[in-house]
């Protein structure tokens, strides 16, 4: 039994890397984007467990900027992945453009928080 | 031929686009014009002033802003209520409103038209309910069309529930709140529509003009993730709900951290938990379906089957910490406010302000019809209209609908939530039953047409002999029926339809007669509606409740007592003397007559309100005791019982005795109640007539007509002639509605048992002698 489960999970592993390698290049950047995007995420939660969370302010602010982007950018991948039929004719340029402007609006606010 | 056709018809839609874009805007400035008028009836009647309790408080608050400047209000700390607390405005009022009609008023003065802040401020409303309608246009648009969208804004343009909040001089937070609310929800479901960050990007910041605007906010960040959770569960996940609902979350939070009344209260307080935890689901959810992308179905399941057993470990860990993290605070996390909503029965139990405010009673049958009027009818009839076809648009409103509903039920003030979903399913409503009775008409008349069109489509004709069979029989009753009426051209020889849609459309269609009468009916029904809306508007909901008036035989009588005696109180006293009478005056008293209150209408502190309900509650000289360790120099009480002006103190009394009592043990409302009956007659007990309150409203009351009837209580008072000892009366308003009385000072002699007391104490001048009882 745990000889057939060893066994599926490796091939899970497989069938998921193998899929995964086919993506094109530009998606493969952005999901690096938002894996360092939570990363950070989770070293400022790790700190705030180790020195305590005061000011609250900028700990919230630091991380939800950091799950913000990745949020973002995660919208940004499914406008722009070639896949998805629903967004067949939005112009690459325009998401990358409502990419922008969204981080714009969160980074002004992440700025007036920090304290 | 066809060539020559083709623009022809081209031109000849896009023609009648056009017309009908025109025709739209028109309609919809006629309908901005409309919710704006008719909310001016109070101006009319009485005056351009403004009205209720809190609006006062606003209205002062943006006095303050427009003097001072923005940073001033936003680190304003007020000294002339919650004497001796304070009061941290910048930090406990929604800015929201304030800075609007601020703003609108710079923007006026720049352009160098003079507006004063208070014809600013009283007609904010009206302007923004115009503003709201539009906003129904557009989100009654993105759900089923414009015609839909017409119809809602029309509607909302005049229910009675929103023009109850916000006529001319209702200068409160609902007034921008509500245009908020449905902004926020329209740029909500057309990001789900267009699946465009730019429209996401949007709301989030109509969500945080609505944060700023109304503690009601707390409604849009737990109904929009139940939407969205209704949305995975039944199957309508995709792309665009991630992409409507995920930045929603984090920029919504942080931009509600950012206004000072919610603070840290965004992410800590359970109002926005699910919010978060629908975000976490709808994660799992976008990586279950991407990994199903990408993976064959076998290995899916394998995949499935792994995870599943760990990740519900990983789950119930979570869970149990959540579980337990929430059960450590008293109320779940809850604030009061939010709890009372849940459980209706919480606030009577455990916070009595909160269940003494009226507005916060559950609604009678009667004030739903009185409010909604038509819409009550018309709202299942849309819920219908939604499920046909289902999109995720519809389904929000159907939520929408149902939750407001609930909610309404609970809290009669939040009839007002209710009021704009009421419109949209009314407006589908509507516009689908004229669609199809339009439609029926235009087919019954337009036979030729039809036939023109049947002409072109014969290359299906041999399949469908039993739906041309049909369609016969459906045609040759249609052919009677014309002939009976002796209307119509001939109708030419049926060539075989056979269009599948055909039959459906033919299906839709009603009988002439029918259709034209069920088109006057509903005339008729928004011919009542619209009577019913404006009466409302002009009686219900027009009194400024600061002026009252009553129709007698010699004419109409105003009773402006309260302006007459705040604007004795401000000309009469010294700037720095302190005024106390119950929390409802609070607000008008500081902005009205510039003085320093008590306790005000904001009711965030139950001990100080107990504190002042004890002193209205106990005999003369401990109510004394009370006010002048307060520092208080005049008392004011509300009394009707000359005129007959029902909310007066009198009848808010046991509210006092009980708000008293919660805190204060000594005070027990079964002290006040003869036989459980609240009484002020020669039955009443001696607690209640030597109380300060009783004293106070009665005081000479004898001397107006000899027998002391009292025209609410509708009996003569028990206590008739007696003398005030520590009080004396200072002014008393024209129809006795208002009666102030200044704290006579401590005696300068003493006599008696405490001359034994003050050779003891060490120094006559020490704080101790507030303490020091001079009335022995």
């Amino acid at each position: 039994m745990v000889k057939s489960t060893t066994k599926d999970a490796q091939d899970l592993f497989r069938s998921l890397r193998s899929a995964y390698v086919a993506t094109p290049t530009n998606l493969k950047l952005i999901d690096m984007y938002v894996c360092f995007a939570v990363f950070t995420a989770l070293i400022q939660v790790a700190y705030m467990a180790l020195v305590g969370s005061f000011p609250f302010n900028s700990f919230l602010s630091g991380v939800l900027s950091c799950i913000g982007t990745a949020v973002l950018a995660v919208c940004l991948r499914i406008q722009v992945n070639k896949e998805n039929k629903e967004f067949k004719d939005l112009a690459p340029e325009r998401a990358f453009a409502d990419f922008v402007l969204c981080n714009i609006v969160l980074h002004l606010i992440i700025i007036n928080f920090l304290g | 031929m066809a060539a020559l056709e083709s623009p022809q018809p081209a031109t000849a839609t896009a023609m009648r686009h056009a017309f009908g874009n025109v025709l739209s805007v028109l309609i919809l400035v006629l309908i901005g014009v409309l919710a704006f008028s008719i909310r001016l009836f109070s101006v009319i009647k009485y005056e351009s002033v403004i009205h209720e309790f809190d609006p006062y408080f606003n209205y002062r608050v943006t006095q303050f802003l427009s003097k001072n400047g923005i940073y001033e209000f936003w680190n304003w700390f007020d000294d002339r209520t919650w004497y001796p607390l304070g009061r941290v405005i910048g930090g406990t009022v929604y800015p929201g409103l304030t800075l609007t009609a601020g703003t609108i008023w710079w923007v006026l003065n720049s352009l160098n038209i003079p507006l004063s802040v208070e014809t600013v401020c009283v007609f904010t409303a009206p302007v923004f309910s115009a503003f709201a309608s539009w906003a129904t246009y557009l989100l009654t648009k993105e759900v089923k069309g414009s015609g839909a969208g017409l119809a809602a804004a029309a509607l909302l343009a005049m229910v009675p529930s929103y023009i109850s909040r916000s006529v001319a001089g209702s200068y409160d937070n609902e007034a921008v709140a509500i245009f908020a609310l449905i902004f926020t929800f329209y740029l909500y479901i057309k990001t789900l529509n267009t699946g465009s960050l730019f429209y996401a990007t949007l709301n989030a910041l109509a969500y945080f003009y609505m944060v700023c605007s109304w503690g009601g906010y707390t409604f849009i960040i737990n109904l929009i993730p139940m939407h969205v959770l209704l949305c995975i569960v039944t199957g309508r996940y995709s792309p665009r709900l991630y992409i409507a609902y995920a930045p929603l979350v984090v920029l919504g939070t942080l931009l509600a951290a950012l206004v000072p009344v919610v603070g840290f209260n965004a992410v800590l307080t359970s109002e926005h938990f699910a919010s978060f935890l629908v975000f976490i689901i709808i994660h799992v959810v976008a990586l279950v379906y991407y990994i199903k992308g990408i993976l064959t179905p076998k290995m899916f399941k394998v995949a499935v089957t792994l995870v599943v057993s760990i990740g519900m470990v990983v789950c119930l860990i979570v869970v149990a910490i959540l579980v337990a993290l929430v059960a450590s605070s008293p109320t779940g996390g809850w604030s009061g406010r939010s709890l009372s909503l849940l459980d209706p029965t919480y606030a009577s139990k455990y916070i009595p302000i909160i269940a003494s405010v009226s507005e916060h009673q559950p609604p009678t049958w009667p004030s739903y019809f009185m409010d909604i009027n038509v819409l009550a009818f018309l709202v299942p009839a849309g819920i219908i209209a939604c499920f046909s076809p289902l999109s995720d648009s519809s389904s929000f409103v159907v939520l929408y609908i149902v939750m407001s509903v609930y909610f309404s039920g609970v809290m009669v003030r939040l009839m007002l939530v209710l009021a704009p979903a009421a419109c949209i399913m009314s407006g589908i409503a509507l516009s689908q039953a004229f669609d199809v009775f339009t439609g029926s008409i235009k087919y019954q008349l337009g036979g030729s047409s039809n036939s023109a069109d049947d002409a072109e489509d014969t290359n299906n004709a041999p399949k469908d002999d039993a739906a041309a069979g049909k369609t016969d029989k459906g045609e040759e009753t249609v052919k009677e029926r014309s002939s009976k009426k002796g209307k119509k051209k001939e109708r030419e020889p049926v060539e075989k339809p056979s269009i599948k849609s055909k039959i459906k459309k033919k299906a839709l269609v009603l009988p002439l007669e029918a259709s034209i009468v069920a088109l006057l009916l509903l005339i008729m029904l928004g011919a009542f509606y619209v009577i019913h809306c404006v009466w409302a508007a002009a009686e219900a909901y027009s009194a400024p409740s600061i002026v009252l008036t009553s129709q007698s035989r010699d004419g109409l009588h105003v009773f402006d007592d309260f302006r007459e005696s705040y604007a004795w109180l401000s000309h009469n006293t010294d700037v720095d003397d302190k005024v106390a009478s119950w929390w409802d005056y609070g607000y008008q008293t500081t902005a009205m007559a510039n003085r320093t209150v008590i306790v005000d209408n904001n009711t965030w502190n139950n001990t100080h309100i107990a504190t002042v309900g004890t002193a209205m509650s106990s005999p003369e000289k401990a109510a004394w005791e009370i006010f002048n360790s307060l520092d208080v120099k005049y008392v004011l009480v509300v009394f009707g019982g000359l005129i007959g002006y029902p909310s007066d103190d009198i009848n808010k009394f046991l509210w006092m005795v009980r708000i008293g009592g919660g805190v204060f043990p000594h005070i027990k409302e079964a002290d006040y109640l003869r036989d459980g009956q609240y009484r002020i007659d020669s039955e009443a007990t001696p607690t209640m007539l030597n109380c300060l309150m009783y004293k106070l409203s009665y005081y000479r009351f004898v001397e107006t007509d000899g027998k002391g009837y009292d025209r609410v209580r509708r009996t003569e008072i028990g206590k008739k002639n007696f003398k005030l000892t520590h009080f004396e009366e200072v002014f008393t308003s024209h129809h006795w509605m208002v009666r102030i009385y200044k704290l006579k000072p401590a005696r300068n002699r003493i006599r008696g048992k405490a001359k034994k007391l003050k050779s003891k104490t060490s120094s006559g001048w020490s704080s101790k002698s507030a303490k020091k009882n001079p009335w022995i």
